[in-house]
């Protein structure tokens, strides 16, 4: 793909994240957190290209390495994140 | 699956982790946030099973199998009070998994030595291992395996500054000489520079601390995306970079702190 396409692209959802985040009330900063490090574990999808590429035994293992990580980040973080709301749930 | 179905399916996913963010920032709907930003996770990870590009299954299954069953028994073992740490620990598995995937790239002969490749694999290096070991001193602190005070690094503000040109220098190495030496020495210098980063910094400091990684965290992610030019990681990762700085501030403010005080100034301070 275009890499100007792509750093537009970049560009543009740094600007989003930052005005995504407003006001925020002090009780939801660790879970806010806690859910956008889920989201970080989007890294996820390169590790699986790298873990199922034929390029090699050795990328497969980095690869197997890098899904083991990024699964652990990914359901860690957000069976936590709902573990943490669920205990500000109104009746 | 076709790659048009493939990246349309990553913008519905990315467009369920901006709405997941923005709920996420109420009480009311922080809930249906989580649940939006996950399932936009399982739609990301389900679709790219489906790429061509993967011509073998068996790691990904081991990977999956060993990490969801780790991921689970943590997350269900957790104390609520240790979560704090829960997140760094975690934070630091993402950093690592970027690290990994950059590594992957660097070995993969199909990834071809083009410029952009070359810089974006350097710098995912760089950040990812320093979310990696930053966050397993954060962890350890948190946890009370090393002291939670302040550890005293002489030098500190000017040592990271050196770290950090170093390792810049590296990827330039790299950038302008592919060859494995410099990609060695760079994830060691990175390394370092994340334990000098976050040792000095006290206990009380460090939920701003964890909020800071995990944008550096979302950074790797972004930049891991440069790679091979894989719009689903650029568009979440840098999401995740820039809200999780906006968050870092925020929470500064709550705490009453500077974020440079919180970075440099915590010599006079001792946590």
């Amino acid at each position: 793909m275009e890499l100007l396409l792509l750093i537009t692209v970049f560009v543009v959802a740094l600007f989003l994240g930052v005005e995504l985040i407003t006001k925020v009330p002090p009780t939801l900063h660790t879970p806010l957190m806690s859910a956008s490090n889920a989201i970080s574990g989007i890294t996820l999808v390169g590790a699986l290209l790298a873990a199922g590429s034929g390029s090699g035994i050795l990328v497969n293992i980095l690869g197997f390495i890098a899904v083991t990580l990024a699964t652990i980040n990914v359901v860690g973080g957000y069976m936590v994140t709902n573990r943490m709301l669920a205990m500000f749930k109104r009746k | 699956m076709s790659p048009n179905l493939i990246y349309i399916s990553y913008l519905v996913a990315a467009v369920l982790f901006i709405l997941g963010i923005k709920n996420l920032t109420k009480p009311r709907t922080a809930v249906l946030g989580n649940r939006l930003s996950s399932i936009g996770m399982l739609i990301a990870v389900v679709v790219t099973l489906f790429d061509q590009q993967i011509l073998s299954y068996q790691w990904i299954i081991a990977g999956l199998i060993s990490g969801g069953a780790i991921g689970l028994f943590m997350a269900r073992t957790v104390q609520m009070t240790s979560m704090p740490q829960m997140v760094a620990i975690l934070n630091g598995f993402g950093g690592g998994a970027s690290l990994f995937v950059a590594l992957a790239n660097v070995w993969d002969p199909a990834a071809g030595g083009e410029m952009v490749a070359l810089i974006s694999i350097g710098i995912t290096i760089l950040i990812g291992a320093v979310t990696l070991s930053g966050s397993f001193v954060a962890f350890a602190k948190l946890q009370e395996l090393i002291s939670g005070q302040s550890i005293a690094v002489p030098g500190n503000t000017l040592l990271n500054g050196l770290l950090l040109l170093v390792g810049l220098g590296l990827v330039g190495l790299y950038v302008a000489d592919p060859s494995l030496t410099w990609i060695y020495a760079l994830v060691a210098v990175a390394i370092i520079l994340g334990l000098v980063l976050v040792l000095p910094i006290g206990g009380a400091d460090m939920p701003v601390v964890i909020a800071l990684l995990n944008s550096y965290s979302g950074i790797a992610a972004a930049t891991a995306g440069f790679i091979s030019g894989n719009t689903v990681l650029i568009i979440s990762g840098s999401l995740v970079g820039a809200s999780g700085l906006i968050l870092t501030q925020i929470m500064c403010k709550a705490m009453n702190r500077s974020l440079p005080n919180v970075l440099f100034g915590v010599m006079a301070e001792g946590g």
